[in-house]
């Protein structure tokens, strides 16, 4: 075993990185051929979802489910004894002895950390307030590895407000492992943090730019994020700039032939709805990415896959 | 002016050139037992640094970690280790490599301000000082670390 939790992108090497992205390529392929497997038969799950998050816990739950193992757990703290003053350390003592493997999601930054330090069982962190999120970084890795058989090579743009979003921090520490062109598209006061860029900047090549257009002509990956409207002060400020982070037909224009569009999702008005019939939508495909990722590292951490 | 003197100790540890004001907050962070016998020294005139504070704490040797800690509000401060009326050793402070306990997290969102958990860092650089909590992993400077000490 590699790893024994999940717990933050910083704690990945490359090496690992690859390993569960290799995991996830075998499982998915032995999915297609045998539908539901039975690595995890026997196993539960437990998913401690102290705020909610549907899609990735479903994506979490459908995981398991594939690797034959079952699942408990809660959707949103108030259905829990958090509500009644528990302590998540109580929490996590008392949910260890019900299950073999946690995956949490948690409104405080470091609670994943925390979880994992006081269970004996293996923790996954589903997001930690603003902190950390490793599998949707692993997913999309997977996404972009599928979409171009590679990784090394390609030029990616990461787009809409960097200086808050923990996805692309994470994903953009990520690339650097490899051997790829970043670039970065934001709006003025939204551009990624200085200290990602310097910790970043003698590994791989990084543009800065706050036009969409300039870059679209160059580049492999479109990674859409959202542009949150009360980052805002001044609502005119934002209506200025929202048009020219959407993603429309029009801007394709100028675009690859072979560019993939990227997106967490939900998606507010990013992408229009008429990009999505196009040859560059890869965000539908980036949610099914979920699923294997996540098989892999649940058989991982509990220790049923090699 | 003669330079003030401090009565001698028979055994123990000195933990001289202290800048002058942090004495106390250095004997907070040492958090020595109630029934030491300490002596503190303020405002000493000092060749090195104009004025500095001196504590004496008498019968105990402070161990490395003990003293190190010190190093994040006194980087200054020197250690003599006293026997039988004499300085057996001395030695500068150091930072060390990680930090548990005397200082909280900046970051109010981190689960350290919520569960009963001592807060513990990286120490990601030394000068300038730079620490990055264990949980939350978010960074915290010098002027920011001197403000959050427990
Ligand atoms: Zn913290």
């Amino acid at each position: 075993m590699r790893f024994q939790d999940v717990i933050s992108i910083n704690d990945f090497e490359k090496d690992d990185i690859e390993y569960v992205l290799k995991t996830a390529e075998l499982l998915e392929r032995e999915l297609k051929e045998k539908g539901t497997l039975q690595y995890a038969k026997g196993k539960v799950l437990a998913t401690l979802f102290f705020e909610p998050s549907t899609r990735t816990r479903l994506s979490f739950e459908s995981a398991m489910h594939r690797l034959g193992g079952s699942v408990i757990g809660f959707a949103e703290a108030s259905a829990t004894s958090v509500k009644k003053g528990e302590s998540l350390m109580d929490t996590i003592r008392t949910v260890e002895n019900y299950a073999d493997v946690i995956v949490i999601r948690h409104p405080r930054e470091g609670a994943a950390r925390l979880a994992a330090e006081v269970a004996k069982i293996p923790v996954i962190n589903a997001g930690d307030g603003a902190n950390q999120h490793p599998t949707q970084t692993l997913l999309d890795l997977y996404t972009i590895k599928k979409e171009f058989g590679k990784i090394d090579g390609l030029k990616i743009a990461l787009l809409g407000d960097l200086k808050y979003g923990r996805t692309v921090h994470s994903l953009a520490k990520a690339l650097s492992y490899y051997n790829v062109k970043l670039y970065f598209v934001a709006p003025p006061g939204l551009e990624m943090p200085r200290h990602i860029v310097e910790e970043i900047s003698d590994k791989v090549d990084i543009v800065e730019t706050s036009s969409l257009e300039s870059v679209i002509p160059e580049i492999d990956v479109l990674y859409a994020t959202r542009i949150q409207k009360e980052r805002f002060p001044d609502p005119a400020e934002y209506n200025k700039i929202k048009g020219s982070y959407r993603v429309d037909i029009k801007i394709l224009e100028g675009a690859k032939e072979t560019l993939k569009i990227m997106h967490p999702l939900p998606r507010v008005d990013e992408i229009s709805y008429e990009v999505d019939k196009t040859r560059y939508s890869a965000y539908f495909r980036q949610v099914w990415s979920g699923v294997p990722v996540r098989m892999a590292l649940l058989g991982i951490v509990l220790g049923v896959i090699e | 002016m003669k330079e003030l003197k401090v009565s001698a100790i028979h055994k123990g540890t000195v933990i001289d050139h202290i800048p002058s004001g942090k004495g106390l907050k250095v004997l907070e962070i040492l958090n020595l037992p109630e029934d030491s016998t300490i002596l503190i020294a303020v405002n000493v005139r000092s060749e090195k640094l104009g004025k500095k504070d001196i504590i004496k704490v008498e019968g105990k040797i402070l161990s490395k970690d003990e003293v190190n800690k010190i190093a994040l509000i006194a980087p200054t401060a020197t250690v003599n280790i006293i026997d039988k009326w004499e300085v057996v050793e001395k030695k500068n402070v150091e930072v060390p490599d990680e930090i548990i306990g005397i200082i909280k997290c900046a970051n109010p969102n981190c689960i350290t301000h919520y569960e009963k958990v001592k807060p513990k860092f990286k120490v990601i650089s030394k000068k300038p000082l730079k620490l990055k909590c264990h949980y939350c992993e978010r960074t915290m400077e010098e002027e920011i670390i001197a403000k959050n000490l427990l």
